[in-house]
């Protein structure tokens, strides 16, 4: 029997596909991955730690820069964990409208998503034509919020703004041309036989394994497990709309992939009907100037980021700033399976894996 | 004085007649100029911003700056997007000096630049001049793509030694 040595490899902090500051350290034999060990924190920021010298509306920016590329999802979990601890009402059309952008926002980051793993893979051209698509959405959010990425909309007890007249052409021709930009992707990247061989029974994690270890999100539900918090504990007003979870059989990266292409699609149908029944009225309720909860007040509150659930715990010490504030990163969490579906594959498998997860690292390290 | 009006006439006859005079370093810096190979680098909100400087919309080749390097062997243009924290800083230091002469640095982003919003915290350095020399800063909590643009334009006029 041939005796190879085992030699590790270290793919990251800098590595294009390693989504910025992730640092996998391989251990290979030969070609075969033995174990792969993350080690995170390249992007600490101490963003939990800032939140407790900042009053309550100041860390609305912070929140966003948690996830980037879904900016509206972490600043409306934050708002509306705020809001569920200092019992503030939202008008009905601060509600739809904070809908309509969370669920811009998951589209965007979906279309990242897609992407960057295209990119990862090879395929340079899917990362052009989802970004060109996405631009869209950025310039919605410009509109909307003069911001194009880091848009910090959502305001305690509301939003920060109403929306211009123009914006609903805009949401409305997007939502017209979504379609045909899925057929676009289904042409380029999903029927891409070379895409295929690289994530078809890659990195397949079991369902037992997924629950075992916390994953949540469109990688839970890849593994089939029917479970958005936007149906088992809805928060706002997502009772409201009518859309279907899409769901995965094998859990492995094709899978992972499939069900975030199909979320873009119901993303866009709560979208159509939030533009239906969009209510006129106040945009942003009465908030005192100053938030002081009482002291030992504390909460969680979850929502269904792009990423999966996204947590704010916030304890009160009767002061207008958090005593403790800490985010349940869906990333961080997701990530922790990256070596029990690496083992055993190869080398390539671990940049597939990585891209199929969809960490985004800001918010992983916080 | 009459020395230096005599070389300038004959600078400019020879120019009229297609024969132009210069350094060799002039002209290397007039290419190095026209086109940086920037390191895909990054770690935060600056580089999907840099991505989507990329893509279709505005699209950097039509500056030749698109010839983005996974490694730091080949690049020559350091984009420092993200904050740099202290446990990527000695990763950042490693990039910078793997980098072949000569070799430019461009701080995006406030993080980049000042340690942005997250000074206060006990994890980020404030602003990457702290580890290197920096060519140029461009603020913004992430700048444009316009604003990159700017600041890689900016860049191009100090390589050429216009500023």
């Amino acid at each position: 029997m041939l005796q190879t040595d085992q030699y590790i490899i270290n793919i990251g902090p800098q590595h294009p596909s390693t989504h910025g500051g992730l640092h996998v350290e391989a251990l290979m034999d030969g070609e075969n991955v033995v174990d792969a060990i993350v080690h995170l924190g390249y992007v600490h920021r101490s963003i939990e730690k800032i939140a407790e010298s900042r009053t309550y509306p100041q860390f609305v920016p912070y929140a966003s820069r948690l996830d980037y590329l879904a900016s509206h999802l972490p600043t409306l979990g934050y708002c509306q964990a705020v809001e569920k601890m200092m019992g503030i009402e939202v008008p009905e059309r601060a509600e739809y409208l904070r809908v309509i952008m969370a669920e811009f926002s998951r589209i965007s980051s979906h279309l990242i998503f897609i992407g960057s793993m295209a990119i990862d893979l090879g395929a340079t051209t899917g990362l052009i034509y989802c970004l060109r698509d996405r631009e869209r959405i950025m310039d919605m959010f410009e509109m909307t919020s003069g911001q194009r990425m880091i848009a910090s909309y959502m305001r305690i007890g509301g939003i920060a703004e109403d929306v211009p007249e123009t914006f609903y052409a805009a949401a409305r021709s997007f939502l017209d041309d979504l379609p045909q930009m899925i057929d676009e992707y289904n042409g380029l990247i999903t029927g891409n036989e070379i895409l295929q061989c690289r994530i078809k029974g890659v990195g397949t994690l079991s369902a037992e394994d997924a629950i075992a270890y916390g994953v949540t999100g469109p990688n839970l539900r890849a593994c089939g497990i029917d479970y958005d918090i936007r149906k088992a504990e809805p928060y706002g007003i997502y009772d409201r709309f009518e859309f279907d979870v899409p769901l995965g059989t094998k859990g492995d990266s094709w899978n992972r992939y499939i069900v975030r292409l199909e979320e873009i699609k119901e993303s866009a149908r709560i979208i159509e009907q939030a533009l239906d029944a969009l209510p006129q009225g106040d945009i942003r309720t009465k908030v005192p100037r100053v938030l002081k909860p009482e002291s030992g007040w504390e909460i969680y509150h979850r929502i269904e980021s792009s990423k999966g659930e996204l947590g704010y715990y916030i304890v009160a010490d009767g002061g207008n700033k958090p005593y403790r504030l800490h985010v349940r990163a869906p990333s961080f969490i997701n990530l922790m399976v990256l070596p029990i579906i690496s083992r055993g594959g190869k080398l390539q498998d671990i940049i597939a894996n990585i891209a199929t997860l969809d960490p985004v690292l800001g918010e992983s390290d916080r | 004085m009459v020395l230096k009006q005599q070389a300038d006439d004959d600078l400019e006859m020879m120019e009229k007649n297609g024969i132009i005079v210069t350094t060799l370093e002039k002209i290397w810096n007039w290419g190095r100029a026209h086109s940086f190979w920037p390191l895909s680098y990054g770690c935060n909100c600056c580089p999907i911003e840099m991505m989507a400087a990329g893509a279709s919309r505005f699209d950097i080749a039509r500056y030749g700056y698109e010839v983005f390097r996974a490694s730091p062997r080949q690049a020559d243009l350091l984009v420092v997007a993200g904050p740099i924290t202290v446990k990527m800083a000695p990763a950042v230091q490693r990039i910078y000096e793997q980098m072949p002469s000569p070799k430019w640095v461009l701080a995006m982003g406030n993080c980049a630049t000042s340690g942005g919003p997250f000074r206060d915290g006990y994890s980020v350095l404030p602003g990457a001049d702290s580890l290197f020399k920096v060519d140029v800063f461009v603020p913004g909590c992430p700048p444009r793509p316009e604003a990159l643009f700017h600041g890689l334009l900016e860049l191009k006029q100090k390589v050429m030694g216009k500023k």
